[in-house]
């Protein structure tokens, strides 16, 4: 490379580094290609789900020769089936409420603290994501055996907010990162007290922030397996334990029906959450 | 890990009169969640060690069991192995997207991102599940392997099996730190090292590389860290022959009700988790302090 040398300093990095020669454009090609595999390869394995839930046939063999909605009639005459997806839903619905609270309150003292406790508080409150799961299900399975709290709804919810804490926090505080403190001077001045500044400053400004943190928590719940494989019980079991027993027992296309529910309500409260992030983040700019 | 969620805080903390009653509003505002951490959290990671030692009686017998018994060190070897295998797998293809994401400009970041966030949300069930289907012996990888002559292969209830379907579940937590860093480098540094003449494969190796490790060896910790500790893909993608510590650790629990081996277990994962956690956060430490300074 020696034709075109540096460009002033001045001039900003994120210029796009112009293909100018054909070798250069050749090897972002190659980059493209690659990495639109990988998109491939991580995307497209998980939506093979859904026309296997439309087959016609007893069998799991993919793809479908014949079609037919029986797996989701199936699935909804199904007491078990329909009752563990009723109890995922009460279940992510309360941790959502319980995290939600709990995360936003614990992310508005964190934005209080020195950068040295925050670090600390942070890496303790995040500790739930990086600690293997397995090795808190197996305490928390001893524990609710002692306290008699296997296949309840509160011992459940507990388990999971938790683990949904961290997915709270993150954005919650991310938006108040964002958040310009002279807003909450203001109303201070202007004659607010700490509570009437929380409620009308503070938290409708954080409130993207917030509805994304609760998507989040819920989707974390809706989805945990481990710790609920643990502490369920025949009368409370979550519908990721229902699939962990189907793969495991038999070969009933219902499993399809309820993996392809489950992808279509993830994958849209995801995209909503994205959506509202990415929001955020442009009217912070 | 909030590696990729948290921007520096804009300005310094709030002045600070009147500390002791701000003090304790703090407190009550982190009261729930430390209930919540305390009792659901660190309680059971407690409990898990006690019993560790004390099952059935006080004492290092759970441990001398586990080094002890051969089966037990093999599984802990092939952990081992499997999870530096897929960390491998997630880098090689991770590197490539992550730096792509760097050069596009703001759609084609969203794109790639999307294509990134979505499965990194999607059903853990869901996923495995997809693995169980395409990885059959009769599934759609071993129909296309056959349309090259190259098939059947037993892919379900293999160690190849459950490598194919943790690492590209794992994939996104390599892409996110990876990107975090590589957003943060300063491209006139690429500019400046191809205006003294390097090749652009010098400017890589000498640059760019070293530039991104730290990115590279978050989402390495990350991968390896999750793969130590992952259950629900490898037990239904592989097999008894091919359990890994989780695995053993669910059998001896739940079903042999052997609390004190499967807390031994649990400790000895968790004291690896933190071992790494340490030492990477040391190596990190260490790199930054040398790195030459990227950001504006």
């Amino acid at each position: 490379m020696s034709a075109p040398t540096v460009t002033d300093g001045a001039t900003r990095a994120s210029v796009p580094a112009a293909p100018r020669k054909p070798k250069r454009r050749v090897g972002r090609g190659l980059l493209w290609a690659f990495s639109a595999l990988v998109a491939f390869w991580l995307v497209a394995p998980a939506l093979v789900v859904i026309p296997l839930s439309f087959t016609d046939k007893q069998s799991l063999a993919f793809p479908p020769t014949g079609w037919s909605t029986r797996w989701y009639e199936n699935f909804f005459s199904d007491p078990t089936w329909a009752a563990s997806l009723w109890s995922s839903i009460q279940v992510g619905l309360l941790t959502t409420v319980v995290a939600t609270v709990v995360g936003t309150a614990a992310a508005l003292g964190l934005a209080r603290l020195g950068p040295r406790g925050q670090t600390l508080a942070r890496g303790a409150l995040m500790a739930p994501i990086i600690v293997p799961v397995i090795v808190v299900a197996v305490g928390t399975y001893a524990l609710f055996l002692r306290f008699r709290l296997l296949g309840t709804l509160p011992g459940f919810v507990a388990a999971h907010t938790v683990l949904a804490l961290p997915f709270v926090i993150i954005p919650v505080s991310a938006s108040l990162a964002g958040l310009d403190r002279r807003l909450q001077d203001a109303a201070a001045i202007c004659g607010a007290n700490r509570w009437a500044v929380l409620r009308q400053i503070t938290l409708p400004l954080v409130a993207p922030g917030i509805l994304s943190g609760a998507l989040f928590a819920f989707v974390t719940s809706f989805d945990e397996v481990v710790i609920s494989l643990f502490i369920q019980s025949p009368y409370l079991r979550t519908l990721p334990v229902q699939m962990y027993g189907s793969i495991t027992r038999d070969t009933d296309p219902t499993i399809a029906a309820a993996a392809t529910m489950i992808l279509v309500i993830t994958t849209s409260l995801v995209v909503v959450a994205s959506a509202v992030a990415l929001r955020r983040i442009k009217h912070a700019r | 890990m909030s590696v990729s969620a948290s921007p520096p805080l804009p300005a310094a903390a709030a002045p600070p009169p009147g500390r002791t009653r701000r003090g304790l509003r703090n407190g009550s505002l982190f009261l729930p969640a430390a209930v919540l951490l305390a009792a659901f959290f660190l309680a059971p990671l407690a409990v898990m060690v006690v019993r560790a030692f004390t099952d059935p009686q006080t004492g290092l017998q759970n441990f001398s069991w586990f080094f002890g018994d051969a089966v037990q060190v093999d599984v802990l070897i092939r952990t081992f192995r499997t999870a530096l295998i897929v960390t491998v797998v997630c880098a090689l293809l991770a590197y490539p997207y992550a730096y792509l994401m760097t050069v596009v400009g703001p759609l084609g970041l969203a794109v790639l991102t999307l294509l990134v966030l979505v499965p990194f949300w999607t059903s853990l069930m869901v996923r495995t599940f997809a693995w169980v289907i395409l990885l059959q012996d009769t599934g759609v990888v071993n129909d296309v392997l056959g349309f090259f002559g190259l098939g059947p292969v037993q892919l379900i209830r293999t160690t190849t099996g459950v490598v194919i379907g943790m690492s590209q579940i794992l994939l996104p937590f390599m892409v996110m730190p990876l990107y975090a860093v590589m957003r943060g480098i300063d491209r006139r540094l690429l500019q400046a090292s191809s205006g003294l003449g390097a090749k652009p494969l010098t400017t890589f190796v000498k640059v760019w590389l070293p530039l991104s490790l730290p990115g590279l060896a978050a989402g390495a910790l990350m991968v390896f860290i999750s793969s130590l500790g992952f259950y629900v893909t490898p037990a239904l993608l592989g097999s008894p022959d091919t359990a890994l510590v989780s695995q053993q650790i669910f059998t001896q629990v739940n079903g042999l009700l052997e609390w004190g081996r499967g807390g031994a277990m649990g400790v000895i994962v968790l004291v690896m988790t933190l071992v790494l956690l340490a030492v990477s956060a040391g190596a990190l430490r260490l790199l930054g302090g040398q790195r030459p300074e990227g950001r504006a």
